[in-house]
């Protein structure tokens, strides 16, 4: 008789999500599966995110799962993004500022030395101020994305279905409905 | 005995047709939806944007455009032809500046919608972000050109509707672009008249009314029924 095969919990998927041009909307999105966080926290523990203030993406350990919210509008958020690329076997562009460089794109055809001076009425230059790129960037202008979630922000069952997806092991697939552009 | 009407056979669905149907027509008529942006039953056809392509007995044709044969068998629904149209919707979305979340039209663009029903949810390729100022001089009408896709509704709706061709396309390439016809090459200086069908014919959000952009709140936008969004 075969003795019983002792059951031992999956391991706990690591996910890092990160803001970078964007407004944290795709975040407050991610926190609208409301009771189905509880659910999310037996199945995935967090690294680098606002949610932990851990500052560096998979130190220690490779995540599993990337998040992306918001475009590359500076240097900081270039960096930031292939930290993430490096360290994050799946990759997902979260919203319209991720794919598309959303709002933030509107400065893309004005000149930036202008925008600076008409804003602040002198360009800064603070050692620890990051560098405005000319243009503000969707992600996948920069790093191969593995998927995208659009909207803003993607709604909540569309963050739930992506994520039951990829801690099943499936492709995501999004629902009808669950693609939108607002 | 009876005569049969005629039919050609779309995806495996029979679909009568009328003398001088086009695919697209007929198709319309019978209720079946093949994707287009450029066509209107107001207007003639341009076969502009493409995105109704289909083939018939095998062949790639604008369905908007092609005579409806009786006997013909037209495949609209294959994997290949999905790719196409969503390839040819995200060229269109990184050729303009198209920024959903802040566009009036949102909710009723029927750009936005087509690329939500092909599953789009990247860009693909690299956006261009064209630079294309606004003409908003005209005192009743919105011309965004950052969201033309130059399917050409506008200029046939102002030259067969309106009796006025305030609208024509110029340009080539890249450069191509919706002109019109003022002294000034200005909206205000035009005769467009919002009353005109002209300046509600738009798929997208490139000519708009004034004083009327979000009047009708999010969830009861024409694409925010689950049936019509598709």
């Amino acid at each position: 008789m075969n003795a019983p095969v002792a059951s031992t919990p999956p391991r706990k998927l690591r996910v890092a999500t990160v803001s970078l041009a964007g407004c944290f909307g795709c975040h407050m999105s991610l926190l609208d599966i409301d009771e189905r966080l509880f659910d999310l926290v037996e199945r995935v523990e967090f690294d680098r995110s606002p949610l932990t203030d851990i500052k560096t993406v998979g130190e220690h350990d490779r995540c599993d799962i990337g998040l992306v919210e918001g475009g590359l509008c500076n240097a900081e958020n270039v960096e930031v993004l292939r930290a993430f690329r490096d360290r994050c076997t799946v990759l997902v562009a979260v919203g319209a500022c991720a794919i598309t460089g959303g709002l933030p794109a509107l400065r893309n055809h004005l000149d930036v030395g202008t925008v600076l001076q008409s804003v602040y009425g002198r360009v800064p230059d603070d050692p620890e101020l990051p560098l405005p790129l000319n243009r503000v960037l969707p992600i996948h202008e920069v790093v191969h994305i593995d998927h995208a979630l659009p909207g803003c922000p993607p709604p909540a069952d569309a963050f739930w279905q992506l994520l039951q997806d990829l801690m099943a092991g499936r492709a995501p697939a999004s629902a009808p409905g669950l693609i939108r552009y607002d | 005995m009876s005569a049969v009407d005629p039919t050609f056979d779309l995806d495996g669905q029979p679909v009568p047709l009328q003398p001088g149907d086009t695919i697209l027509s007929a198709a319309a008529r019978a209720g079946l939806d093949i994707p287009h942006l450029c066509w209107s039953d107001e207007v003639s056809g341009s076969a502009s944007c493409r995105l109704c392509t289909v083939l018939a007995d095998g062949r790639p044709v604008a369905a908007c455009v092609t005579p409806a044969v009786a006997g013909q068998k037209v495949e609209c629904r294959t994997a290949s032809l999905a790719t196409q149209r969503l390839r040819l919707l995200q060229m269109l979305f990184v050729e303009g500046n198209h920024f959903c979340p802040g566009c009036e039209k949102s909710g009723n663009c029927v750009l936005q919608v087509q690329a939500e029903r092909a599953g789009m949810t990247a860009l693909h390729f690299e956006a261009l972000n064209p630079e294309r100022p606004v003409d908003a001089s005209h005192p009743d009408v919105l011309f965004e050109p950052n969201r033309c896709i130059l399917c050409q509704l506008c200029v046939r709706a102002s030259d067969e509707i309106d009796g006025k061709r305030v609208f024509a396309i110029g340009g080539h390439g890249i450069a191509t672009r919706l002109l019109i016809d003022s002294p000034s090459g200005r909206l205000g200086d035009s005769a467009l008249s919002v009353h005109d069908r002209a300046a509600h014919i738009c798929p997208v959000g490139a000519l708009l009314p004034k004083r009327v952009g979000f009047a009708v709140p999010i969830g009861r936008r024409r694409f925010d029924n689950e049936d019509t969004r598709g």
